[in-house]
């Protein structure tokens, strides 16, 4: 884990001083894992609302959800000032393409393919956006769900998700998801998934947000916490019977 | 053992304690004021608030030299904005704009900020805009290396809505426990006030601030309120 503490830049003989060119080399502010569905009437994302600082939990209201023209939701995790300036163009995507009044809508597989692009060239030139994004949406019941990291890799799939979801929350997901989940079924499973990461992500909070998109629109639901399970008799007493042991 | 001499080149840091709250009706800005270079205090009476429109400032905290020149960039761009726009520039737009200066030139600036102000639309207004310039609007934020002290502290006693008395005497309550605690912050307290009827600065010397864990009261000398003579040596 990188040490925050705020130390001054170092120089790096390899790569030449830090200061000399515009190259972002660590993050400051970070978000957690994000995980995103597809479901019977469009797709569902999942993310906390922690903005980390190195270990400590500084911040614990950063939405990490929003929406992308009519018919798409970005989800980010990596450093949250990265994150805002995607947003900034993507506003300028979406702006640009209403612009020219013709009756098309920028939609997911297009907002995809053009934040795949942005990433992948920042990485080659070694200065990446610190991100790892879900992209999802549907349009014209197409329903579209993908994933672009910080060096740009990028693919689709029925389920998604970034950091420590990928380890924690897909294999519930391969396990558990199929065609056709309802709303209901669909919440409850990225429940269960970030009910996990609450358990065993060290920069997860307990405090999210569920966005869903449909042909109908988008919503972003208010921010609630979700409870937790200690109750177990293993829990309780560890190390009856074998005094001194951990 | 270094030796003391490396420290007195070392950049200016002001390690600092800073903290921004919003209240009904405006906000209140805080800091210390200590500003070291390595082990050494070069300034003792720093003011780390400082002004970049009638109506907006900013607590400075981390480099001393970089939360400057960011400071003087983004007064001239506000200035100018103001021109172009006829009215005051809104707390808004000052926050973005030291986001912007902060994000676009993150790999060679090392400064924590907190905006704060009051205008018209939107009334008072707290962003913070720590390392790496992401920007968040906030009902309270803190910043510098004495804010790690007080995390807990606002975690229990923050509640919104607070009158601006109250609000003052939460971040001189709070500046001052993080002196105790944070060696890079210390010396005096100062406060903004910015609401509707305009901007007012305060100053809290050591003394008129509480004392904490493990603090005695200041005297003037080890004489003092010796009555007569030396006490005599005990027998058991």
């Amino acid at each position: 884990m990188m040490n925050l503490a705020d130390s001054a830049p170092v120089t790096n003989n390899l790569l030449g001083s830090e200061a000399d060119s515009q190259r972002t080399l660590y993050p400051y502010v970070t978000g957690t894992s994000v995980i995103g569905i597809k479901y019977k009437d469009g797709i569902l994302f999942a993310a906390d609302m922690g903005g980390s600082y190195g270990s400590t939990l500084r911040y614990k209201s950063v939405e990490r959800l929003k929406s992308v023209g009519k018919h798409s939701v970005i989800g980010a995790s990596g450093e949250i000032s990265d994150f805002q300036e995607i947003m900034r163009y993507l506003d300028e995507l979406i702006l640009y393409d209403n612009m020219w009044d013709d009756g098309n809508s920028v939609g997911p597989k297009e907002v995809h393919n053009y934040l795949t692009r942005v990433m992948y060239n920042r990485r080659n030139k070694f200065n990446p956006l610190w991100n790892s994004l879900v992209l999802g949406g549907i349009k014209n019941g197409q329903k579209y769900l993908g994933t672009v990291s910080m060096i740009g890799v990028n693919y689709v799939d029925d389920h998604v998700a970034t950091g420590f979801g990928n380890h924690l929350a897909r294999p519930i997901l391969r396990d558990e998801w199929h065609e056709n989940l309802t709303y209901e079924e669909g919440v409850k499973l990225l429940e269960k998934c970030m009910r996990v990461l609450l358990y065993r992500d060290r920069s997860a909070v307990n405090k999210l947000q569920i966005a869903k998109i449909t042909d109908e629109g988008f919503t972003l639901s208010e921010p609630y916490s979700l409870k937790t399970f200690w109750d177990f008799n293993a829990f309780k007493n560890p190390t009856l019977g074998a005094e001194g042991s951990w | 053992m270094d030796s003391i001499y490396n420290d007195l080149n070392a950049p200016h840091s002001m390690g600092t304690t800073i903290i921004g709250v919003t209240y009904d009706g405006g906000v209140v800005l805080g800091a210390d004021s200590r500003t070291s270079t390595g082990m050494y205090v070069a300034n003792r009476a720093s003011d780390k608030i400082t002004q970049l429109t009638d109506n907006v400032y900013i607590c400075r905290s981390g480099s001393a030299a970089d939360s400057q020149v960011l400071s003087d960039y983004v007064r001239y761009y506000l200035h100018q904005h103001t021109i172009q726009l006829g009215q005051p520039a809104t707390v808004k737009v000052a926050a973005n704009l030291v986001r912007m200066v902060s994000y676009n030139n993150k790999n060679m600036l090392q400064t924590g900020l907190i905006v704060g102000g009051w205008d018209k639309h939107e009334g008072g207004k707290i962003y913070g805009i720590p390392l790496g310039g992401t920007l968040l609007e906030q009902p309270f934020t803190i910043g510098g290396s004495g804010s790690s002290y007080l995390y807990g502290f606002f975690d229990q006693v923050w509640k919104e809505g607070m009158t601006q008395d109250e609000a003052e005497k939460l971040v001189v309550k709070a500046v001052s426990l993080a002196i105790a605690r944070d060696g890079a912050s210390g010396g005096v307290v100062r406060t903004v006030t910015i609401n509707k009827d305009g901007v007012s600065r305060k100053f809290f010397p050591g003394n008129t601030l509480p004392l904490w864990h493990e603090e005695l009261e200041a005297k003037d000398s080890l004489l003092d309120g010796l009555s007569a003579a030396s006490p005599e040596p005990m027998v058991s």
